[in-house]
């Protein structure tokens, strides 16, 4: 290994320093996500307006603005959730990571109602016209992504309350972060895209 | 192990044996089996990736021929039309999903953290679960040849690998064949998006010490374009197979035009997938060529910031070419232009490609063994191909031809005459270092000359076919439209072919009980996965490498001489 030792006087071997991947493996993640909610996206843009039959976005549709309130917040509680574990705050880290999952379900509930309503009182199913299949099929799958992200939450809140999630797992904790961080992004669209542009 | 018992004193030695006489032949064969299913070792997913494409290869090649049968004279009733339906269908699913992604996987599963001087991929469980859904999947859709349904046995998918709308639609396709479809492809495809992921993650946090970006091989290079391609690529098709179900299953009415949904959404979506999809199974065919033509031309490879340039470039402008497959659907001229140009836009990156291999090869030693020569006739195939490319991306050319033997000669000559070949230049060069012994030269040569000269007899006769105007995907045709000679000549091409395939499968075999002993380095290469043992050890190499250029081990291997001397 002759080029071993002539290789340790170059400063840039010095310091090899990678990626998380972590963090690399959640980012492709995410931006295979993207793709997925992008067709959903350009679906229900497309077929705004074309239900042959009622009812309409107008006449069925409240801004759910307590769900949306909460769940953008809860980006800035798991934010604080993150800094507090990576300074081996433990009983602020779990405070502020039930904070989240609170704020979670409290959306998740804001949901519950909203559609019970649609489809009790105003009889808008998937398959009542073009509006209801679009709209539960991309609440539905950003309310999925939620599910999945309030799960991953609880597993952690869980561990950290048995004190079973040492600070140690910082970076970990930090890619579950970033799905929430991305769900909470996708909202902003759907919410857009459904109760602004739509209605 | 040997080593290691005699090393040991002697009492303990008989205690090993005696228990080891014990164990009946059953349970090694169990226990063998065990480690194979529960592995998470890259190189034995790679191989386990590598040998279930080649099956799936081998049944939808055998798919291919009963179509030729069919298609060989005029009025023939060897197939009904809807066997037939189904066979295309099976047919270039399976080829495309089964055959094409898996074995491109399993080739940067085996190659890449070797490449890279990992000891693992990222996520080696993920791996393993990547495989395991991808297989599922392949499972699912060919038991669709039982459970499909409604007819009872036999009823697979027979709505065309694109599956337009509405012909899905419960009405036109009743029973579970199309679910089958649909759901097959869901599964591998989140196997295929765990794989994406697991290589990028791989590639950029897993490199040995000093392998800069710019000091990647381009084969591990163009792996991870194309898994950054397949992350936005397969998750389209995802998406538009969702909506297919909700409106089978929960009765939506995404693509039901009788209540305000459009046909046309589909196409778009399919092809979102459908076009990229391309460029994900030729890409890897790319990365292939890169390292073996440099090897047997025992040259560097020519202009590598521009091969890198030309991938990444063809990763974006893919994305923006889909429509050209819907030049006959009547979109408006502004749309049809713009897919025109940007079709003809991909041409630029693909000729500094097949540019830098010529120069590559220019003036270089050229070693005609048979990974070199898969990859020459890929070099000269794919050029005709990407021809035949512009000539279909003309938007008047294409209504002409659009839909007949010329399109499926076309793509033909791109996922045969380029991908097929490349693989089977990939499978000779890395045999060897996969399993320790070389494969047959003999049987190689003979395996490349008859496919050679099969795809040749095939799918050159198809172009006139198209433009004699026959159609794709018909099951029969009259005797007086002139085109019974040609399509007996694209048959026995196809016979050819399938004769090449099997003599290479026997040499597959074979090669591995009665193959010379390979060696470390067999091809006199240049990256790192030729500096540890064939097979390598469970953990790769025994300490960690170190790199300073594109070839370390040249570096190695000259030491008065190295690259990294030279590169900027």
């Amino acid at each position: 290994m002759s080029t071993a030792s002539r290789v340790m006087d170059l400063p840039e071997e010095r310091a090899w320093k990678l990626p998380s991947r972590g963090r690399v493996g959640m980012l492709s993640l995410i931006i295979g996500e993207s793709a997925l909610f992008t067709i959903f996206v350009v679906a229900y843009i497309f077929y705004i307006g074309k239900s042959l039959t009622g009812p309409t976005p107008a006449q069925v549709l409240e801004v759910p603005i307590l769900g949306t309130i909460c769940l953008l917040s809860s980006s800035f509680t798991i934010w604080r959730s993150e800094h507090a574990i990576e300074h081996g705050r433990m009983r602020a880290f779990a405070g502020w990571l039930a904070a989240t999952i609170l704020l979670g379900l409290i959306f998740m509930a804001g949901t519950a109602i909203e559609w019970h309503k649609l489809i009790v009182h105003d009889g808008l199913t998937i398959r009542t016209n073009l509006f209801g299949t679009t709209f539960y099929s991309l609440v539905g799958l950003h309310a999925t992504h939620v599910v999945l992200g309030l799960s991953m939450l609880s597993v952690v809140l869980v561990l950290a309350l048995l004190d079973r999630f040492p600070a140690s797992q910082s970076e970990r904790f930090a890619v579950i972060a970033l799905y929430w961080h991305f769900v909470d992004v996708v909202w902003v669209v759907v919410f857009t895209v459904v109760y602004v542009i739509g209605r | 192990m040997s080593n290691l018992q005699s090393d040991l004193p002697m009492p303990i030695q008989g205690t090993l044996e005696s228990e080891k006489a014990r164990r009946s032949r059953s349970t090694a064969l169990l226990e063998w089996l065990q480690g194979w299913l529960v592995t998470v070792d890259h190189k034995r997913l790679g191989i386990l990736y590598i040998l279930y494409s080649i099956f799936f290869l081998l049944v939808a090649g055998a798919e291919a021929i009963f179509i030729r049968i069919q298609l060989a004279i005029p009025n023939n009733h060897f197939l009904t039309a809807e066997v037939y339906n189904r066979f295309f269908t099976m047919h270039g699913t399976t080829m495309v999903f089964l055959v094409g992604m898996p074995i491109l996987f399993g080739f940067a599963n085996y190659v890449v953290p070797l490449q890279i001087g990992a000891r693992d991929m990222a996520f080696p469980r993920l791996n393993a679960l990547s495989f395991w859904l991808t297989a599922f999947g392949g499972m699912l859709l060919y038991f669709s040849f039982l459970g499909g349904g409604l007819y009872g046995a036999g009823n697979a998918p027979d709505v065309g690998w694109f599956a337009y709308a509405p012909l899905t639609a419960r009405t036109f396709s009743p029973g579970n064949a199309t679910d089958y479809w649909a759901l097959a492809l869901i599964v591998s495809g989140f196997g295929t998006l765990g794989t994406a992921v697991n290589i990028i993650a791989t590639i950029f946090s897993m490199r040995c010490r000093g392998m800069t970006l710019m000091r990647m091989p381009l084969f591990t290079w163009l792996y991870l374009v194309v898994s950054g391609l397949t992350l936005v690529t397969i998750t389209p098709l995802t998406a538009a197979q969702f909506m297919l179900l909700i409106d089978r299953y929960l009765g939506g009415h995404f693509f039901d035009t009788q209540a305000g949904g459009s046909a046309l959404v589909w196409v778009h979506f399919f092809w979102i997938f459908g076009h990229p999809e391309v460029y994900v199974l030729v890409l890897p065919a790319f990365a292939i060529a890169n390292e073996i033509i440099p090897v047997f031309s025992r040259k560097a490879i020519f202009g590598y910031p521009a091969m890198v340039a030309a991938s990444v470039g063809i990763m974006f402008v893919s994305l923006g070419v889909w429509a050209h497959h819907m030049f006959t659907v009547g979109m408006t001229s502004v749309t049809n232009a713009f897919f025109v140009l940007s079709t003809m836009l991909v041409g630029i990156p693909t000729g500094i490609k097949i540019f830098n291999w010529i120069a590559t090869i220019w003036g270089g030693r050229v070693r005609f063994q048979t990974p070199m020569l898969f990859c020459l006739g890929f070099l000269y195939q794919f050029l005709i191909a990407g021809l035949t490319g512009i000539m279909l991306s003309v938007a008047p050319m294409d209504w002409q031809l659009h839909n007949s033997y010329f399109v499926i000669a076309h793509f033909h000559y791109v996922l045969v005459g380029a991908i097929v070949f490349c693989i089977f230049a990939g499978l000779y060069y890395w045999y060897p270092k996969a399993t320790g012994r070389m494969m047959s030269e003999r049987l190689g040569k003979w395996h490349f000359w008859l496919f050679v000269i099969g795809f040749h007899i095939t799918f050159d006769t198809m172009h006139f076919l198209g433009i004699l105007g026959m159609p794709r995907s018909i099951y029969t045709y009259q005797p007086d439209r002139g085109w019974n000679t040609l399509n007996l000549i694209v048959s026995v091409g196809g016979f050819i072919q399938g004769i090449a395939v099997l003599i290479f499968a026997y040499n597959f075999i074979v090669s591995y009980f009665k193959g010379d002993v390979a060696g470390d380095d067999p091809w006199d290469a240049w990256t790192l996965e030729w500096t540890t043992s064939s097979p390598p050890p469970v953990y790769n190499f025994a300490e960690e490498p170190e790199v300073r250029s594109r070839r370390p081990l040249w570096d190695l291997k000259h030491p008065y001489d190295t690259d990294w001397e030279y590169e900027g």
